[in-house]
């Protein structure tokens, strides 16, 4: 894609005010940092609490005659439990294909009769189609473009935003509200991709500026951009979709069994169902693991896994170096039989086998509220 | 001898046959937060435009190239305590490996420090 192609989020010339250095992403031109450079931004997101404009991402609402009727159909393409949800719940899933490759994942609140949706910035415009495709008459999927979303992460963010509206504080994690935050109305979810505490906040674009320039005006806030953003999901533990996740894992191999509810697992009818259940009874073939190298060299997606004697056992996903642990750190498939924490594993960088070892995920403990 | 530059970034400080290397200040901005750096041995042999060494940030991996042909004499230990260094002092104590040079011509293609910036600049 060329650059005079890309979008720009609402809060464009905000990054440029603030000396972002801009990166095309996902078709958009987006932060990848600001002059305090990721360390700084990781770790002040860890202390502290960091903004991110995370507009690029796809919102959307999928409205029907009711509840009921809405979840219903979003099981036919989720195997999440969604009529189970209770109002303003909010739960995490994924776009299955019919042989249970994932097609995205996204996040899914009930909001009355609607069903409110976030998905990934780079599979939107397919999401939405694959959704537009399957919808049964009586229910409308409405893109909410004209909607900005920024992300309050880190042990500070409660404080900053009670600041505005005292009950943030009383939101639920994985639950949503409406809060009006100087006069701004917001939805806004007790949730993020960084395993700190922290909410994202939906406002209409209009609005975006002003309120992300009110939440910075916060000596405990500072802008985050995407470099931090990536450091601080890998620490979490957490899947980047076109990595650690893609058409070709399947949601019990990512790891992300959690997010299948007791219903779906008994029921199925979901796409893919055939193989994520008898994954599910038998194990998968391969896992996501949690990798963290002996020495200092980061190894980075792309990176074979072997074990002791060079046999090729799987490939890292996503790797880089960790701040808040103080080193490398990788997530990526092993075949089952090496996927228990502790085994001992080899990594190919550059030619050299380094050596390596298996680790229960997240690396960093998750400090959500509970 | 003043400091030269080269296009993919490095610096050379010569003095004598020895040809003291590291990435410019220019470099480290483009790259970030360096967290990790991959010396070569002591008398490893390094062309021209090949792989000399590894500087990583936190979000990529990048070759330094070296800039001149000879044989590694010294390399710079602390970047391997505090690859950091190399975003305080590029173009200082951040600096990668000295080389003895073997083909003193090849400093002829090398860039001042204008025309470096007028490089970097374009």
């Amino acid at each position: 894609m060329n650059e005079t192609s890309l979008h720009r989020t609402p809060l464009y010339d905000q990054h440029v005010k603030l000396g972002a250095k801009l990166v095309p992403f996902a078709g958009y031109e987006m932060p990848v940092q600001y002059p305090a450079g990721i360390l700084a931004e990781h770790n002040w997101t860890r202390t502290h609490a960091g903004l991110f404009d995370v507009s690029h991402m796809g919102q959307c609402a999928l409205i029907g005659p009711d509840f009921a009727t809405t979840a219903k159909f979003m099981e036919t393409l989720v195997p999440a439990d969604i009529l189970g949800l209770a109002p303003s719940q909010q739960r995490y899933s994924q776009l299955l294909a019919e042989d249970g490759g994932i097609l995205d994942d996204l996040m899914m609140t009930r909001s009355a009769d609607s069903l409110y949706i976030v998905v990934n910035a780079g599979r939107k415009n397919e999401d939405f189609a694959h959704i537009q495709k399957h919808l049964p008459e009586g229910i409308n999927l409405k893109r909410l473009d004209n909607l900005a979303l920024l992300a309050l992460q880190g042990p500070s963010a409660v404080s900053v935003l009670m600041k505005r509206d005292s009950t943030a504080r009383d939101l639920e994690f994985m639950f949503s509200t409406r809060l009006s935050l100087n006069g701004i109305a917001a939805h806004v979810s007790r949730s993020g991709y960084t395993g700190e505490d922290g909410f994202e906040i939906s406002v209409g674009q209009e609005d975006a500026a002003a309120l992300w320039q009110l939440l910075l005006d916060d000596a405990e806030v500072k802008p985050v951009g995407l470099g931090a953003r990536d450091s601080l999901r890998l620490e979490a533990g957490l899947c980047l979709y076109g990595h650690d996740i893609d058409e070709t894992t399947s949601p019990v191999e990512a790891g992300l069994l959690w997010s299948i509810q007791k219903r779906r697992r008994l029921e199925g009818g979901f796409p893919g169902a055939k193989r994520v259940l008898k994954e599910i009874a038998d194990g998968p073939a391969r896992k996501r693991v949690g990798i963290r190298p002996e020495g200092r060299a980061p190894a980075r997606e792309g990176t074979l896994i072997t074990d002791a004697s060079g046999r090729s056992i799987g490939t890292i996903t996503s790797g880089g170096f960790g701040p808040t642990l103080g080193g490398p750190l990788a997530m990526g498939y092993v075949e089952a039989a090496s996927a228990k924490a502790s085994t001992e594993i080899r990594l190919v960088v550059r030619g050299a086998s380094l050596p390596a070892k298996i680790v229960t995920l997240p690396f960093v403990p998750h400090k959500y509220k509970r | 001898m003043p400091v030269k530059f080269s296009k993919d970034h490095e610096w050379v400080n010569v003095a004598g046959d020895i040809a003291t290397i590291g990435i410019t200040n220019h470099a480290q901005e483009q790259l970030g937060d360096v967290v990790f750096v991959e010396l070569p041995p002591v008398g490893k042999k390094v062309t021209k435009g090949g792989d000399a060494a590894v500087v990583e940030s936190v979000k990529a991996a990048s070759e330094l190239y070296a800039p001149v042909t000879g044989e590694v004499v010294e390399v710079n230990k602390e970047l391997e305590r505090d690859p950091a260094l190399v975003n305080r002092g590029a173009e200082g104590n951040g600096w990668f490996m000295k080389v003895k040079i073997s083909n003193p011509a090849e400093l002829e293609s090398l860039m001042d420090k204008a025309a470096y910036d007028k490089f970097v600049a374009s």
